[in-house]
């Protein structure tokens, strides 16, 4: 059974077509890359998964319910955690409140008035920063966190609801190759404990190709190429448009 | 952020602190608490500050009051009758006065009027027109000095229903002195002038008059006859735009203190020249109370008072006249004595009526006229409250709440 | 009422919506590149009036008063980039808003300046030389300079335009106001973009006022009254968009043509004098506006500000110090009656202080915390005041009853306005807010049968036991002392979290399943309900209540309060409130020029601390505590 199921998904800006008719799916436990050039229409396929953006057209079902027109809120109440492109965390609190409130919201304890928030959840919180291997920072204001291990918070604050698929767009984006491998590492061993599916953007080939158990491209907004990493590679079209030619991008690949 | 907030606290309470201990000293004076809106009604108290002080001047010059002087403190009302309330508060509570005195607005005089009555405060309230303060609201410890709204208005309908006009238009501005004075011009006029056609009302915000607009509705109504309760900027707005757009040329203009030197003044050579005023011909009183006060005050300024110098002063007569009749600064004793109290102001004689509290002091009426390039009055004549103001039976009914 | 009349009156407004472009150009370019709300441009413009009324009348002639426009507008554009050099680029850093205390402080300066140097008297300048008469129109007669200002208007405008376009400058401004952040990243030196910037928006508020000597009187009142019609067409037209301002200046003054041309209109079973719909018809039309259109008639979303400021530190639960500090300061309020038994005005003093805490408390739940400036604040203190007041007045309610009905009023205004105001953000929220005061203001100002109109309710006294002083005072402290607590416990729990959640990144907050629009709805309900608890006690306190308690000074007054003691701390606006409140009345008491002192003050606390009172002095004791 696949867990997230997307058919026929378009959408149009001005007359300029985004997302072109895409459909694709994802496997339990599958751990999904989704790449393309610049302005392929990656990120607008994400937005409309997530609920921020509405699709002119096409059906989007997770877990047999479909997700068109739903509010980002709703869409994590079912199950379905995100990251962002530009790591946004609570500046104001400190790294584990970040991380609280998720829980909070997450037992449906918002609108209470009276408990002090700080002694709610504190040990799941902890549980969670640990996994992600920040539970020495806990009590740091999160904005002073270093960019990587802002990255990380958020993967902790995006596991806060068991999510059973997880959106991570360009999850690497501005970090150092090192940091790079460690965070993805991360997530591919969280995903494979808790029998996540994650769907992830990211420029990083090296990245893609070294954990990605399936690849589907984008270019110009239509769906080109689904595979495995060595299919993807050979694939010409996509060749094509990312480099014209195939010769860096195999150089890029093999560094 | 720990301790600097309970330092801060501890700031904030020392601050205040300060303010403690700061109680009433031994009475060698008779101090008068008096509070007024200087900061927004400048063109009116400025000049009614010197006439205060140069009333006070003169009394304590003669030896002052039961060989007291008089010393007033004075106080910015905030113009707003919340501080207005406070201010009060401070005078008779730290500054242990027992007589207060002043307020312009409407609405702060009345709330002074309130806590006066409230806490068994004398008030004089100096030149708030609200009809409320002796009448509706009026309580036992209030009286006031100036012509109210009622009477400025009653003072100009016998010229108005002279002028014979049977559709007339009316501006005022959108508050309750506007209001009351248009209300009590249509029900005066249409008493005694039953087919009177009431063509328009303007009513523009205080202040903020779209003069050009508001003149050209006035003149598409096509009255015969207006009726202005404009004054300030609104006024000098009113008339350079009337006059450009030729809006009063061959129409009886009737308008409630427009003779008065705070609003006349500032149009200069373009003072609506045969509207016919209430206001204060400074230069053409005659009389020799007048003199002697123009004279006087003159000398002292080296400038010529406006009708705030005139309320100023009186003011401060009035309250000595008062003290002098009850030979006591005892509330209960001002009282009674400013029941029936006759002063002596710089338009002569007037009395504080027992029945309402009102001061009978009236108001010059004439038409305005140039003069060297000046707005003035002529064809003046003196109109004294008493003749205008509701006898004493019927006041009664208009004051439910005093004694 | 025919249709010439009607068009007449539309051209006649033309010549209004030129005035008005002219005021709020200005500031929205100011507003537009620099994000500083100016408060004082309102009184650039009266100081126009005021130096080219003494230039016209010192030199006279047709030189004196086109020369003067222009020399005017010179001297007003190097005061405004004066102010900017001196006093705004000094806390540019601040935290957001907090430039708008410094303009409030110029204004209080300005204009007690403005008395010093011109006097109390209204000064009506000359007309213009060349422009004095009138011409036929429609059988009506259009003074000339009417019809030269309604070409004034845009032809400002296709100068900026052009300017905007065409120039470096302009473009550099363009950008600025569309994203900030990146003109800083190309190297482009921001400070002198910013002194430029103002300088030009202060210039055009001394033309604008410069041009309407020869209409209206240079007063001191005309600060105040411009500066929120000029806020109201820059809202409107859309922030940073002048073709927007014009567009705005003209719908609203069209409407209020409208209305004076209607005059009096029976409908049969009753009549409405549009006349009195003036007062607040810039203000219908900005909620309209904003409710169908939340950036302005032109305007557009604006990108996210990054807060060029430190953002706040994290909430850290009471100290035992900080338990000790607020239980002495407390005992010490609680024995205030004793202590000050020799002067009964301390506690005259301390009922409203305490009645300002709660103000800015309630207010500062939503501001800080909450990311949402509410400019009329006021709304909820005059909704609570008037409802305690009127069921006195109508139902002799005793006061247990009236205080108890005074937070529900305000409620019930909160929950209305705030269901539309969380659609928005940022200024477009602020001056929704604002609107909404002044059409509550407005409503209690018109509807004398109900609320006595401008003289307000009268007759509110506190009734037994708390008749005397003290016994009020312990009222007042006592719910004061609980509201204070209380927004204190809810910024502690889940619920105010999820309000700075909210606030610190409302996408992150949604992908977290928060819903932020109920969640800060809410919050600026409980907000409204405490403030009204504040409007309660003030009626009883003075015994009568008039529409100024819910006036724009109100509201202004709350956000000084707020910003004083700091908006990133929650002791803040308790300070600031203390401050503001006793400051203000010992400057009243000292001396003429109070507002200058008072002004004064505000800037050497601004200057001295930008982070507010509280936050200023967190930070020196932070800094003390690394060194030692």
């Amino acid at each position: 059974m696949s867990d997230l199921v997307i058919r026929q998904l378009s959408k149009s800006f001005g007359g300029v077509r985004a997302v072109n008719d895409v459909s694709f799916a994802i496997k339990r436990g599958e751990f999904l890359a989704l790449i393309g050039p610049n302005g392929a229409g990656k990120s607008t396929c994400f937005n409309m998964i997530n609920g921020q953006l509405q699709p002119d057209s096409g059906e989007i079902m997770f877990e047999g319910t479909p997700l068109r027109g739903k509010k980002p809120r709703d869409i994590w109440r079912l199950g379905i955690g995100r990251t962002f492109q530009v790591a946004a965390t609570f500046n104001s609190m400190t790294v584990i409140e970040n991380v609280q409130m998720a829980l909070i919201s997450h037992a449906s304890q918002v609108y209470r008035l009276w408990k002090p928030a700080r002694a709610l959840h504190r040990e799941r919180a902890l549980e969670l920063l640990a996994q992600v291997g920040m539970q020495d920072a806990a009590d740091r204001p999160s904005r002073e966190l270093a960019y990587g291990d802002v990255k990380r918070v958020e993967l902790a604050i995006a596991l806060a609801n068991e999510p059973r698929l997880l959106l991570m767009d360009e999850p690497t984006a501005g970090m150092a190759p090192k940091e790079r491998n460690d965070l993805i590492a991360l997530v591919k061993r969280l995903v494979i404990e808790r029998g996540i599916s994650v769907l992830f953007t990211e420029h990083s080939m090296d990245v893609v190709f070294a954990f990605a158990d399936r690849i589907i491209v984008l270019a110009r907004g239509k769906l080109i190429a689904d595979g495995d990493a060595r299919s993807i590679r050979d694939n010409p079209q996509v060749q094509e448009v990312y480099f014209g030619t195939g010769k860096t991008f195999k150089a890029e690949a093999r560094s | 952020m720990i301790t600097a907030r309970t330092l801060g606290l501890v700031a904030a309470a020392g601050a205040w602190a300060l303010t403690i201990g700061h109680g009433a000293q031994a009475q060698d004076t008779i101090k008068i608490g008096e509070l007024n809106s200087y900061k927004t009604q400048t063109a009116f108290l400025d000049p009614y500050k010197k006439g205060w002080e140069l009333a006070i001047e003169e009394i304590n010059a003669k030896g002052g009051v039961l060989g007291k002087k008089l010393e007033v403190i004075s106080r910015d009302d905030g113009s707003s009758p919340g501080d207005a309330v406070r201010v009060a508060e401070e005078l008779v509570t730290r500054e242990g006065v027992n007589i207060l005195a002043g307020t312009f607005l409407s609405n702060t005089g009345l709330a002074v009027t309130e806590f006066a009555g409230k806490k068994k405060v004398f008030f004089l309230a100096a030149e708030p027109l609200t009809d409320k303060i002796t009448w509706q609201n009026g309580n036992r410890y209030t009286f006031r000095l100036r012509a109210t709204t009622y009477m400025q208005v009653a003072m100009l309908v016998p010229e108005a229903l002279a002028a014979k006009k049977k559709r007339w238009a009316l501006v005022y501005p959108n508050y309750e002195y506007g209001q009351a004075a248009a209300a009590t011009f249509k029900e005066m006029m249409k008493a005694k002038q039953p087919d009177i056609e009431f063509v328009t009302e303007q009513a523009p915000p205080l202040g903020k008059v779209d003069a050009g607009a508001v003149v050209q509705a006035i003149d598409d109504a096509k009255p015969d006859a207006i009726f202005n309760v404009l004054f300030g900027a609104d006024f000098a707005k009113l008339v350079r735009e009337g006059g450009t757009r030729g809006v009063f040329k061959d129409r009886t203009v009737v308008s409630v203190l427009s003779g008065e030197p705070e609003y006349l003044d500032p149009v200069k050579e373009e003072a609506p020249v045969g509207w016919i005023v209430t206001g204060y011909p400074w230069d053409k009183i005659k009389i020799p109370e007048h003199q002697t006060f123009l004279a006087a005050y003159q000398k002292k300024y080296n400038d010529y008072p406006r009708l705030g110098s005139i309320v100023g002063y009186a003011t401060m007569k009035s309250l000595a006249a008062g003290i002098a009749k009850a030979g006591s600064t005892d509330t209960e004793k001002l009282i009674t004595a400013f029941r029936g109290l006759a002063v002596d102001g710089p338009f002569g004689p007037f009395t504080y009526r027992a029945s309402d509290h009102q001061a009978t002091a009236g108001a010059f009426v004439g038409k305005i006229a140039l003069e060297n390039g000046k707005g003035t009055m002529t064809d003046i004549k003196y109109v004294d409250g008493a003749s205008v103001l509701p006898s004493d039976d019927e006041v009664k009914k208009l004051r439910p709440a005093a004694e | 009422m025919n249709l010439n009349a009607f068009v007449f009156q539309a051209v006649n407004g033309l010549s209004s919506a030129s005035g008005l472009f002219l005021v709020a150009v200005g500031l929205s370019l100011i507003f537009g590149v620099t994000r500083i709300v100016n408060i004082a441009h309102g009184s650039l413009y009266m100081l126009g009036t005021y130096i080219a009324y003494s230039v016209a009348t010192k030199l006279g002639g047709a030189l004196g008063f086109w020369g003067g426009i222009v020399l005017t507008a010179i001297l007003v554009g190097i005061l405004g980039a004066i102010i900017e050099v001196l006093l705004l680029r000094r806390i540019y850093r601040a935290p957001e808003l907090f430039q708008l205390l410094a303009t409030f402080a110029l204004v209080l300066v300005f204009n007690d300046a403005a008395l010093w140097i011109w006097g109390p008297e209204d000064l009506l300048g000359p007309r213009a030389p060349g422009l004095t008469g009138s011409i036929e129109l429609l059988g009506r007669r259009l003074p000339t300079y009417d019809i030269f200002l309604i070409v004034v208007g845009p032809a400002v405008l296709l100068l900026l335009h052009m300017a905007l376009s065409k120039t470096r400058f302009g473009r550099l401004m363009r950008a600025a106001t569309q994203d900030r952040e990146m003109v800083g990243a190309l190297g482009v030196n921001q400070a002198m973009l910013f002194t430029g910037v103002f300088a030009l928006g202060a210039m055009l508020a001394g033309l604008g006022g410069a041009l309407q000597i020869a209409r209206e009187p240079a007063t001191l009142t005309t600060d105040l009254n411009v500066i929120g019609d000029a806020f109201v067409v820059v809202v409107v037209g859309g922030m940073g968009s002048i073709t927007g301002a014009y567009v705005a200046a003209v719908l609203i003054a069209e409407v209020k043509a409208l209305c004076i041309a209607l005059g009096i209109v029976d409908f049969g079973l009753f009549t409405v004098n549009f006349s009195k719909m003036t007062l607040v018809a810039e203000f219908l039309v900005m909620a309209i506006v904003l409710i169908t259109r939340p950036y302005g008639l032109l305007g557009r979303e604006q990108g996210a500000v990054r807060s060029v400021a430190e953002p706040e530190e994290p909430l850290r639960p009471a100290t035992t110090a900080t338990k000790i500090g607020g239980l002495i300061v407390l005992f010490v309020l609680i024995a205030m009656p004793l202590i000050a038994q020799g002067s009964p005005y301390t506690l005259v003093l301390g009922i409203d202080v305490l009645i300002a805490i709660l103000f800015a408390a309630s207010l500062h739940f939503i501001m800080g915390p909450g990311g949402m400036h509410s400019f009329g604040h006021a709304a909820y203190f005059g909704l609570g005041a008037y409802g305690a007041a009127l069921l006195v007045k109508w139902f002799a309610a005793p006061m247990g009853v009236a205080l108890a009905a005074a937070p529900l009023v305000a409620l019930m205004g909160a929950l209305l306005f705030g269901w539309f105001a969380v659609r928005l953000s940022g200024v477009y929220l602020a001056m929704l807010t604002l609107a909404f005061a002044q059409i509550v203001w407005a409503a209690v100002f018109q509807w004398e049968t109900l609320t006595g109109g401008s003289n307000g309710v009268l007759g509110v006294w506190p009734s037994a036991p708390f008749e005397s002083r003290p016994a009020f005072y312990y009222l007042t402290l006592a719910l004061a002392a609980l509201g204070v607590f209380l927004i204190r416990r809810f910024l502690f729990a889940p619920f105010g979290y999820a309000m700075r959640a909210g606030r610190d990144s409302p996408l992150r907050a949604e992908a977290i399943g928060l819903d932020v629009k109920r969640i800060h709805w809410l919050a600026f309900a409980i907000a409204g309900c405490i403030c009204g608890v504040a409007g309660g006690l003030f009626a009883f306190a003075k015994g009568s209540i008039s529409p100024e308690t819910i006036a724009v000074s109100r509201s202004i007054d709350g956000l000084v309060m707020v910003l004083l003691g700091g908006l990133q701390t929650l002791s803040g606006p308790i300070v600031g409130a203390s401050v503001f409140a006793v400051l203000q009345d010992s400057v009243m008491r000292s001396t003429e020029y109070w507002r200058a002192l008072l002004g004064g003050v505000i800037l050497l606390l601004v200057l001295a601390f930008p982070a507010g009172i509280v936050g200023g002095l967190a930070k020196l004791f932070a800094r003390r505590k690394a060194a030692s």
